[in-house]
């Protein structure tokens, strides 16, 4: 560490000087905003720009806002259920199948459930729309009209399935890339032992897989869920939270108050939460990467 | 025991592996269904005059395609818009490629203070949603007489993407050998010429991949492009593509399809070439 100082004695401003339009970039996009975030929270400012501090105003605004329950119960079931079902619980099953065939047939599998990840979202919108749409020309009514029920229109009956699907199919990906990569480091000594014993593949998961790829169940979990609270992309584009609000969540309402109605100062007052969330995020991924690279786990399909 | 009942177990066994592999695969398959086929869809619907029982199609045509030569009306020209993505895309490697491979040799080749504490700050700003921070972004934009231009996003996206795009590329940087640098000092070279002639070419693969990744990254971008642009002379086809799926949903697929298969082709020639690559750097690209 201390001899590459020593290559040239003039380099003490240099680093700094490459450093620069990090620095720049970093301070206007992430700490200015996280920085006028708050004081913006006490303002009423709208779209004509003007520093009108209305003191606690927005906070109180928030309990008595009529959307509010219904938006923090969306966001409840919306981050629940996509994360059980999809960012954690298909996250696990297919980490755990793709790393029990070939690595070639495991990989495929899982580059396949990359795709809906590097699809532009608008696209990938579309995509969610066809297989729900409510005629008979949508991949779900396909399917029900084949095993003879009758179609369902998932848009006005249960929106919210939707967006859990649409959100889960991407959200998935990351925890089963995790957890392959964490499986794939157990030695296969343990496995080759229990099989001596005579145990089958259930119990290797049981008593093997998962209680040695706990850390990253844990981390994802707790990752997933932050991530899942500030998410709002894919609900934008399916349905803008609607029909009537009933697939808004907070963090798509935040969105909406700003840039719908042109309440800024309401609209930094609501994001504050997610600018918490998304600290404790950050902090989280921090650690993480601590961890991993104590234990010199190393990411790879 | 009879010997019917022996033979059973024996089979059972003999076979188990088989009948455990052909589990995983099908569960597999079916899980993953949902994605082959709507993918599947999206290609055959843009080159098919409809759809029988919603999936066969029922014959070629290319008026699916109309957008390319036509007005479509609420929609601006498409090969403008399409320039503008190219545009968006290939300032976002730019400008992250001139940024990252400038802070990832310095904090992988200098010793100073703070870098330490510098190198977990990325990371941190690297998992932290921009998305709870757009109320505030809009006004330092509106400050800096960015908004409405693609600019202001092309500064933004980059900024959002620099933090892994340094690490990433730090790691490349840390894979060189410390005594190509002191042969490159004996030669009398200067540490920026060291860094120009002897450790960039030599960090190469690394560019690529952040160029590559980049410019996905901003041929994709929909979120700053529909909130911080207002006139579609600066529209980019995320933004195009929206619109017409506000204008055509449910009721033109053909269209709508095509217009798809067109602004993810970019996507899908990477893909096929360089799935390994891309799979591995976007999730690193991901915040979840």
């Amino acid at each position: 560490m201390v001899e590459k100082t020593k290559l040239r004695p003039f380099n003490k401003a240099l680093p700094w000087i490459l450093l620069l339009p990090l620095v720049i970039l970093v301070l206007m996009f992430y700490i200015l905003p996280i920085v006028i975030t708050m004081p913006l929270s006490f303002t009423s400012m709208g779209l004509s720009f003007k520093w009108l501090f209305v003191g606690l105003e927005n906070f109180r605004n928030i309990p008595r806002d009529p959307i509010i329950p219904q938006i923090i119960g969306n966001t409840f079931i919306y981050v629940f259920f996509t994360l059980i079902v999809f960012n954690f619980g298909m996250a696990v099953l297919l980490s755990l199948l793709t790393t029990s065939i070939s690595d070639r047939w495991g990989g495929f599998f899982r580059t396949l459930w990359m795709l809906p990840r590097i699809t532009p979202s608008v696209v990938y919108g579309l995509l969610w729309l066809w297989i729900f749409d409510p005629s008979k020309n949508g991949l779900l009514n396909i399917i029900l009209s084949v095993l003879g029920m009758p179609s369902q229109d998932m848009f006005h009956h249960n929106p919210m399935l939707l967006i859990v699907f649409a959100n889960g199919f991407v959200g998935a990906s990351m925890g089963m890339m995790v957890f392959s990569a964490a499986i794939k480091a157990i030695p296969i000594e343990y496995y080759r032992a229990a099989m001596v014993d005579g145990a089958g593949w259930f119990t290797m998961v049981r008593k093997i897989t998962l209680p040695l790829i706990r850390w990253h169940l844990l981390f994802i979990t707790a990752y997933e869920t932050l991530s899942l609270f500030t998410s709002y992309q894919y609900i934008l584009i399916i349905t803008n939270g609607g029909p009537v609000n009933r697939t808004n969540v907070w963090a798509l309402y935040t969105y909406q108050t700003a840039f719908s109605d042109f309440k800024f100062g309401y609209g930094a007052a609501l994001s504050l939460v997610l600018v918490v969330v998304g600290v404790i995020a950050g902090l989280l991924y921090i650690h993480n990467i601590h961890v991993e690279s104590t234990s010199g786990n190393a990411l790879e399909i | 025991m009879t010997k019917g009942e022996y033979y059973k177990i024996g089979f059972l066994q003999r076979n188990s592996s088989k009948i455990f592999n052909v589990t995983v695969y099908a569960l597999l398959i079916v899980l993953s269904s949902p994605i082959v086929l709507a993918y599947a869809w999206l290609f055959l619907r843009s080159f098919s005059t409809g759809m029988a029982h919603g999936f066969i199609p029922t014959g070629l045509t290319f008026s699916n395609w109309r957008f390319m030569w036509e007005q479509i009306s609420g929609l601006p020209n498409v090969w403008h818009v399409t320039f503008n993505t190219f545009i968006l895309g290939g300032s976002v490697a730019g400008v992250v490629l001139l940024v990252s491979s400038m802070s990832g040799f310095a904090l992988s080749r200098f010793a100073f203070k703070g870098q330490g504490k510098l190198l977990l700050l990325l990371l941190m700003l690297h998992a932290f949603p921009t998305v709870s921070l757009m109320v505030a972004i809009f006004y330092i934009l509106r400050m800096t007489h960015l908004l409405n231009s693609l600019l202001g996003v092309i500064l933004l996206r980059a900024s959002m993407d620099i933090p892994w795009a340094t690490w990433i590329i730090k790691g490349f940087y840390d894979g060189i050998p410390r005594e190509i640098e002191w042969a490159g000092a004996i030669d009398g070279y200067s540490r920026i010429s060291i860094w120009r002639k002897v450790l960039l070419p030599m960090v190469k693969p690394g560019l690529i991949v952040i160029a590559v990744f980049e410019f996905l990254s901003g041929w994709s971008e929909f979120i700053f492009i529909t909130t911080f642009i207002f006139s579609n002379k600066w529209w980019t086809l995320s933004q195009y593509t929206y619109t017409a799926l506000g204008g055509y949903r449910f009721a033109d697929y053909g269209l709508l399809t095509a217009i798809s298969v067109w602004y993810i082709l970019p996507v899908t020639i990477l893909f096929i070439f360089a799935n390994k690559y891309m799979t591995q750097m976007s999730l690193g690209g991901i915040k979840g």
